[in-house]
């Protein structure tokens, strides 16, 4: 009896599980039917030989948008990760089990609050700060720097964290009856040790900062031109999807499709290789 | 010449007292094994002379600790120094997951040496005093994970003499090797005691009979009986110290 009952069970699990996998396949499927066809006649040269987007010429140059995304990952990953890596590196080491036990699921918390809170309060305090201070319209690569990398800290000292606190204990043990202090303990044996580790949530982080779509949609200004500094408007490839797809038609739709399955593909690859990051550790 | 000294030692963990009333004495460039059952305290004993106890939450230590004749718990002491000159062998062989050449110059490296070709040579020599140079010589950058037991024992050893210890602290640094690799440790042991002062922890009593110069038998918190190891091994003074060797318990 207990024995059927089981088996319903573990049917119907298979069967949401197989569902929402199924459902994942379909959205990818979708994407790429819309997408390829344009990139299949075009080839890749028109996305990536033009700095100009203007969908009602007929141009559809990415490059513009591809600098805006790079540079906002670029500038949030220069902040974020020596933050992100040091607040692990305080809670592994250096602070009381108690207060990391307090901090480290609200840490994991700031991970899910909406991206348009952290966008609004970049958009509402951040960027007149950067306006007044910088110059230029305060909607700036910069001001998405620095949301986009307060953003990715939670990624990237959750899993920096774990990765340190998996290190056996006999690593430290060694390197303090070396007579090392606790710093030279954590940049010289820890810290390598725990590399692939850090390095996984570095690229998960990044893979965030590259697919972050309402934020910097709130804080970019995403003006369509070739930014000339940091203090510039910029757009992400992110945002030019959102914000031109509702009334995008024929050509000019298959051209957003065609820059999601960029993205797409970016996505994966920067996952597969945290994975493959992660799956290296050895212990 | 007494090189270590302890005087009515005791340890607590919390409320249990895991040693009590220790008073030793090691003697320089001599073997000191500490032999006893399992839960006796040896590693505890062991991890007070370095200050390795430190890091465990709940410890008190009282009475004194001398190295050289200089207590080293109630004075101001450089801990960092103190750790350099007693070096720490593990159970479990615990190189760092760095290259053979970083685990030896690590020592050196957070001691302040940073040139490149004094590095060089000591790891030569460091790893030539445990008999690892010949072998390892073309694989310094290699993995040290990648190492076989006895090879990463040996390691962690070269490790304490790269940054020059005067005491080396080995809890069952065979534990986990098999009897040839055992064997060739033991070796080692012996001919590192012409500059080392050794205290090795064993359960093996034929190891502890084999290479140690002097013994002590421990017993829940106790050192039961202590003396040159020929003494101990075959006129026990203490009927305990007979039954343990004999075999009648532990
Ligand atoms: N960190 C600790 N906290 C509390 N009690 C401890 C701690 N470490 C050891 N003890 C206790 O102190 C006693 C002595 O332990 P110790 O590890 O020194 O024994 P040992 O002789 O080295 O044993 P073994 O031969 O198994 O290694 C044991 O009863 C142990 O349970
Ligand atoms: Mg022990």
């Amino acid at each position: 009896m207990k024995n059927h009952q089981e088996k319903i069970i573990e049917k119907s699990i298979l069967i949401v599980a197989f569902s929402t996998v199924f459902i994942l396949f379909l959205i990818t499927l979708f994407i790429f039917k819309e997408g390829l066809p344009f990139i299949l006649n075009n080839g890749l040269t028109r996305l990536f030989f033009s700095t100009n987007w203007s969908p009602s010429d007929g141009s559809y140059g990415i490059i513009p948008m591809l600098i805006g995304s790079l540079s906002i990952t670029f500038g949030a990953l220069i902040l974020g990760v020596p933050l992100g890596v040091a607040c692990a590196i305080y809670l592994a080491e250096f602070s009381s089990k108690t207060l990391r036990n307090i901090l480290k699921p609200m840490i994991e918390l700031l991970a899910g609050i909406p991206s348009v809170v952290y966008g609004f309060i970049g958009m509402i305090f951040l960027a007149p700060v950067i306006r007044s201070y910088f110059g230029g319209p305060g909607l700036s690569i910069l001001t998405a720097s620095i949301v986009l990398g307060i953003m990715i800290l939670p990624t990237i000292i959750s899993i920096s964290l774990d990765a340190l606190l998996m290190l056996p204990r006999s690593y430290k043990e060694g390197s303090m009856a070396l007579g090392a202090t606790q710093w030279q303990t954590v940049t010289g044996v820890l810290l390598p040790a725990a590399r692939s580790g850090i390095l996984a949530g570095v690229i998960l982080g990044m893979g965030r900062a590259i697919g972050e779509t309402m934020a910097v949609i709130m804080v970019t200004g995403n003006s369509v031109k070739v930014p000339s500094s940091f203090i510039d408007s910029t757009r992400t490839l992110t945002a030019n999807i959102a914000l031109e797809m509702g009334y995008a038609i024929g050509e000019h739709r298959q051209a957003l499709f065609a820059t999601a399955i960029i993205l797409f593909v970016f996505i994966i690859i920067l996952n597969i290789l945290a994975m493959k990051i992660i799956k290296k550790r050895r212990i | 010449m007494v090189k270590i000294k302890t005087v009515n030692l005791n340890l607590f963990y919390g409320s249990f007292k895991a040693l009590s009333n220790i008073n030793l004495d090691v003697k320089k460039n001599q073997i000191t094994a500490f032999i006893g059952s399992s839960g006796c305290g040896k590693t505890s004993l062991l991890r007070c002379l370095n200050r390795m106890n430190d890091f465990i939450r709940g410890v008190k230590i009282e009475g004194e600790v001398l190295i050289d004749g200089k207590e080293i718990y109630k004075n101001v002491v450089d801990l960092t120094n103190l750790r350099r000159r007693i070096g720490m062998v593990f159970q479990r062989p615990n190189p760092f997951p760095l290259s053979i050449y970083d685990n030896v110059i690590y020592g050196p490296k957070v001691h302040g040496i940073n040139h490149q070709e004094n590095l060089m040579e000591i790891t030569k020599k460091a790893l030539s005093s445990v008999f690892l140079w010949r072998e390892l010589k073309n694989k310094l950058n290699d993995s040290a994970l990648d190492l076989s037991g006895e090879q990463q024992q040996r390691l962690c050893i070269a490790r304490l003499l790269a940054v020059h210890a005067e005491v080396l602290l080995m809890d069952e640094p065979c534990s986990t090797l098999d009897p040839i690799a055992t064997a060739k440790i033991e070796e080692l042991i012996m001919e590192l005691k012409k500059k080392y002062t050794i205290v090795i922890v064993s359960h093996n009593m034929q190891q502890a009979a084999r290479v140690s110069d002097y013994t002590g038998f421990f017993l829940l918190g106790e050192m039961v009986e202590f003396g040159k190891t020929e003494k101990i091994f075959t006129a026990p003074k203490d009927k305990r110290t007979e039954d343990y060797i004999t075999g009648k318990f532990g």
